[in-house]
């Protein structure tokens, strides 16, 4: 599967279609983001899958977005599974990134990472590798909400007391790009205090990942408290989808925001 | 165009998490937690996740200093430690090797706080060792 992904990135690289790829690579037995920029030396190149499917993904997109906004001129290739495509597709909606700026090289994620992640598209609309899993985004949201309401708030609030406020939720995540994010604004987190209260932290950055969160995942592997962040914002993804008819990242492949956008909610 | 990511461990304490240090044309400008990382498994405390902020600050020391007619005055590695060592020796000489304490760090690596404890008991002779993470 790498051999496939290696091949494209190569000629990529070689036709100089793109500056550098931005991917990952394992050196010294540890797997971390990468910018390939020589086709010639693809040396430790993998696509994220160490002892399980997609067990060591990195937010590329974050990657990506940095070096564009030093290099705005340079064409950039990056590797991306589903939940990436979505991820950039966002991105471009949000002029976070220029569309033809960006060459992404898709893979499919197996069968046992798109149950793992309760996928509702394990797969990138072209990809290089892989192949096509079945979507089945259910279980996890299914479950919280077979508790009884007022039991289920404390089942939350017992997991938001967990969290250490390490901040990985955010800085993990490929979306949250704000240069002033507001969970540490002024007003909302006074310097040198202990960080804000349960739960307005959580339903703050719940809040912003409406329309935003394209359910990657990496937020509740980066959370040391083991909070399952991502069954929250799946909840917030289902909400706006029912509202708004909008789902981030499913869009067409020009990237352009579904015309339902605004939706019935709109009106009101 | 040059970005790189660097494998290394978190200096601030001694829980020893990894991370990759992301350097964009030589400057260190952000931190990933290594998800392969043993101890850290790709998560990391709100210090770690911000380390790579001290790195260019015009606040760290980048060279020895030794006070000078009551000023701190930038000298040579050889200079500080000469300096150092003779005022040990001095120390011990006068007031026994017990007066000499030495504190090693949960920011460095085993064998350089083993080598500490080796240096404070063969070559000093004292038992007075501790250490930065008694908080
Ligand atoms: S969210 Fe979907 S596309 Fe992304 S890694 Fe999981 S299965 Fe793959
Ligand atoms: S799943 Fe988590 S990390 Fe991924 S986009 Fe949503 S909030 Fe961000
Ligand atoms: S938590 Fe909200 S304000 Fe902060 S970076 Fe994410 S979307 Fe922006
Ligand atoms: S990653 Fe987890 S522990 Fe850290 S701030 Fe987010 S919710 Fe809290």
């Amino acid at each position: 599967m790498v051999e496939k992904v290696k091949a494209r990135v190569q000629e990529l690289l070689a036709s100089g279609k793109v500056k550098g790829f931005i991917g990952l690579r394992e050196l010294h037995g540890h797997i971390g983001p990468y910018l390939f920029t020589d086709g010639g030396d693809l040396d430790g190149f993998v696509i994220g899958d160490r002892k399980a499917a997609g067990d060591t993904r990195y937010p590329l997109n974050t990657q990506l977005i940095m070096i564009s906004r030093q290099y705005p001129e340079e064409t950039l290739g990056v590797l991306v599974r589903g939940c990436d495509e979505r991820g950039l597709k966002t991105l471009f909606n949000t002029n976070q990134l220029k569309p033809e700026k960006v060459v992404s090289v898709g893979i499919a994620c197996p069968q046992e990472l798109a149950d793992v992640c309760e996928c509702m598209k394990p797969f990138p609309e072209e990809f290089v590798a892989g192949e096509a899993s079945e979507a089945r985004p259910f279980g996890s949201v299914e479950r919280i909400e077979s508790i009884e309401i007022g039991e289920r708030l404390k089942v939350w609030l017992g997991e938001f007391a967990k969290c250490i406020k390490c901040y990985g939720c955010r800085n993990i995540c490929p979306m949250c790009y704000c240069p002033e994010c507001t969970l540490e604004a002024k007003d909302f987190q006074a310097v040198g205090s202990i960080a804000s209260e349960n739960p307005i932290f959580h339903l703050t950055r719940a809040l912003h990942m409406a329309g935003r969160c394209i359910d990657c995942g990496l937020c509740s592997e980066a959370c040391p408290a083991d909070i399952p962040l991502r069954t929250l914002y799946k909840k917030i993804a289902d909400i706006v989808d029912l509202e708004f008819q909008y789902r981030p990242g499913y869009q067409d492949s020009k990237g352009k925001m579904s015309p339902n956008v605004l939706g019935e909610a709109a009106k009101h | 165009m040059e970005y790189r990511t660097v494998l290394t461990t978190c200096t601030y304490c001694g829980c020893g998490c990894g991370f990759y240090l992301e350097v964009l044309d030589g400057r260190v400008v952000g931190t990933i937690p290594c998800k392969t990382n043993p101890v850290s498994e790709g998560k990391l405390c709100v210090k770690g996740w911000n380390v790579h902020e001290f790195i260019h600050s015009p606040k760290r020391l980048t060279q020895p200093l030794l006070r000078k007619d009551g000023a701190l005055t930038p000298v040579s590695w050889d200079e500080a430690l000469d300096f150092t060592a003779k005022r040990m020796r001095e120390i011990k000489e006068a007031n026994g090797s017990d007066s000499v304490a030495f504190l090693a760090s949960a920011k460095v690596t085993n064998e350089e706080n083993y080598l500490i404890q080796k240096f404070a008991r063969a070559a000093v002779g004292t038992n007075n060792v501790d250490h930065c993470a008694r908080l």
